[in-house]
């Protein structure tokens, strides 16, 4: 819960983290070593100094780590947590979906743990699906359309199997796809940031909301003429919001452009744990005002109302989540623990 | 062959020709965004250039545009004789290194990987990227100058080289948006028309500009991202000298426009 300077309580959810384990001990190869090293950079060029961890700590973490730094020293009420495979660069992946989940068990009511799949598996695409349905009762994935597999250079979000994979999350109720362009992932030799195919797919599955991670960066402007024309495209503010403390002005210009053409009901906030913490964030994104000329040059402004949207209440409406129920089960929790 | 140049002549005439290859989603000299690490020239005609980018997993296809466009660009120097782009830290910086100094096409550097793909698509995208950003900084310019829609749109390319832009981005950008003008042979008629030519009338030039606005906002955004993780990768071993690239404490204090991040080491 995030306490506003005036005692107001906000509800968040922080839309974007991770439970990984990049140790030396896990890494497969110089790719596993370089993947997290260039997430490392991320954090260090991006996070204020006082909230810089050394390297060990950041390739692995533990699970009270993260609670703590999401819920207890953190303000988010709810946390989605990702899965990212990649096998290929560490001997136990990244962050499975089973790692997540046992992670997750212990900390009832606080994680929405999200899946993945690969289509370019096929019928096994499909088998794993339902898998994580029956197994885990996932409401969303994570896809990573630049990754490479064998002989493919990546896939796209309207390729035939994909188009299957998304029929069938419609129908088991998995509604929620959450998709990484391109970067840190190793690019495919065409456009591995392109965003186009969003656009057939978002107009050819009405049922599934299509959240693009890093609203689209480093393709901000082609992601924003795609969420104008699909309403069920909506972007997720990783990477863009960390801005917020080392250049305010590019982040303003960024979440006034994403309000002008993607809409305030459509911008999730995620942190990207473990890249950045959510409570410095959260402080400063509360505390932002877009600066004079950009509001009137755009003709957009980030009140308050908007906000408590970005920080939980549209997530709150994706995943299906009754704010007031889901508070009355957290405190339940809490009178517990301190009973203990 | 002119053997009277001195190799810090040489060495500078590198850097200046460098200071013309761009990264072509950023639109920037990759002399500025700090990309290049060293030069050196060696007594027959060879050039090492060894460039580094923001982390190893940035895009070989970018990479390889803009090794191949430093070789062709210092190709035309008249004692030139051999380019050696030297790629660095990269997941495919061999392949790419060994392609562009044998002059092969990016699918045959990078068959073992197996790519089928020529860049001409992903360039000519770029290339409109570049075009916009560069076009709406000067409209911009003329806007604060007091030009109203009207006159911009009617203005003629002879016209806008009178025009005063002095000390604005559209400075900076106009030459550089004359030089694709002229590459796309548009020089000869209206200053302003979109990428393909076709006219722009007053009453469009608004949302025209939304449009550009955020070609720029996502390109400035991204400059700042790719400078501050070269920053980060390589900090720690450049801790004596001046940092290069806007490191994040500079903040947006620094200009867009920062030259010779990297000291003259050759």
């Amino acid at each position: 819960m995030f306490k506003t300077p005036t005692g107001e309580e906000i509800f968040v959810i922080d839309g974007h983290t991770h439970f990984w384990d990049a140790s030396p001990e896990n890494q497969r190869n110089i790719h596993g070593k370089q993947f997290i090293e260039c997430f490392y950079a991320y954090h260090k060029a991006l996070s204020p100094k006082e909230q810089l961890w050394p390297l060990p700590q950041f390739e692995k973490y533990s699970a009270e780590q993260m609670y703590n730094d999401l819920f207890v020293d953190g303000p988010d009420d709810m946390a989605i947590v990702q899965s990212t495979y990649l096998t290929e660069f560490y001997k136990n992946g990244f962050n499975t979906i089973d790692r997540n989940a046992e992670m997750a068990k212990k900390y009832k009511d606080r994680f929405i743990v999200n899946g993945s799949f690969d289509p370019r598996e096929g019928e096994r695409a499909l088998e794993y699906i339902h898998f994580m349905k029956e197994t885990f009762g996932i409401k969303g994935v994570k896809l990573y359309t630049a990754e490479w597999k064998g002989e493919s250079r990546g896939w796209k979000l309207n390729d035939p199997w994909a188009y299957r994979c998304f029929e069938l999350c419609e129908k088991l109720g998995i509604t929620n796809i959450h998709v990484h362009k391109g970067p840190t992932i190793i690019p495919l030799d065409k456009d591995a940031f392109d965003v186009h195919d969003v656009d057939h797919a978002a107009t050819d599955f009405q049922g599934l909301n299509f959240i693009i991670e890093h609203c689209g960066l480093p393709r901000l402007d082609d992601f924003c003429w795609i969420a104008v024309q699909e309403t069920n495209v909506l972007g997720g503010l990783a990477v863009a919001l960390p801005f917020i403390h080392s250049r305010p002005r590019y982040f303003a210009e960024v979440i006034s452009e994403l309000l002008f053409w993607v809409g305030e009901d459509k911008i999730l906030f995620g942190s990207d744990y473990a890249i950045w913490t959510p409570r410095w964030l959260v402080e400063k994104f509360w505390a932002f005002e877009l600066p004079e000329d950009i509001k009137q040059e755009r003709g957009v402004d980030l009140t308050q109302d908007i906000k408590r949207k970005i920080l939980g209440l549209n997530a709150a409406r994706l995943y299906g989540v009754d704010i007031e129920s889901q508070k009355a089960k957290l405190n339940k929790h809490a009178v517990r623990v301190a009973a203990e | 062959m002119d053997t009277f140049l001195r190799d810090e002549e040489k060495v500078a005439e590198i850097w200046e020709r460098l200071g013309q290859v761009t990264d072509p989603e950023l639109d920037e000299p990759v002399t500025d965004l700090g990309f290049i690490e060293n030069v050196a020239v060696d007594r027959d005609g060879g050039v090492d250039v060894e460039f580094r980018l923001p982390t190893y997993w940035c895009s070989a296809n970018f990479a390889f545009l803009m090794a191949d466009d430093m070789r062709l660009s210092l190709s035309t120097l008249p004692w030139v004789r051999e380019v050696r782009p030297q790629l660095q830290d990269h997941m495919v910086a061999a392949e790419i290194n060994h392609g562009v100094r044998h002059r092969q096409s990016f699918s045959e550097a990078l068959k073992g990987f197996g790519s089928a793909d020529t860049l001409d698509n992903l360039r000519e995208k770029f290339r409109r990227k570049a075009f916009e950003r560069r076009q709406e900084a000067v409209i911009l310019a003329l806007r604060a100058a007091g030009y109203d829609d009207g006159a911009i749109c009617g203005m003629s390319l002879a016209s806008l080289d009178l025009a005063d832009l002095s000390r604005t981005e559209g400075a900076y950008q106009m030459p550089r948006y004359r030089a694709l003008l002229q590459e796309r042979g548009l020089a000869a008629g209206k200053a302003f028309v979109t990428y393909n030519g076709r006219t722009i009338e007053p009453h469009e030039l608004a949302a025209y500009l939304q449009r550009l606005r955020a070609v720029r906002i996502n390109m400035e955004f991204n400059s700042a991202l790719c400078r501050g993780l070269l920053d980060a990768r390589y900090k720690d071993l450049n801790q004596a000298g001046a940092t290069h690239g806007c490191a994040s404490e500079c903040a947006a204090t620094c200009s867009p426009h920062m030259s010779g991040p990297l000291a003259l080491q050759a």
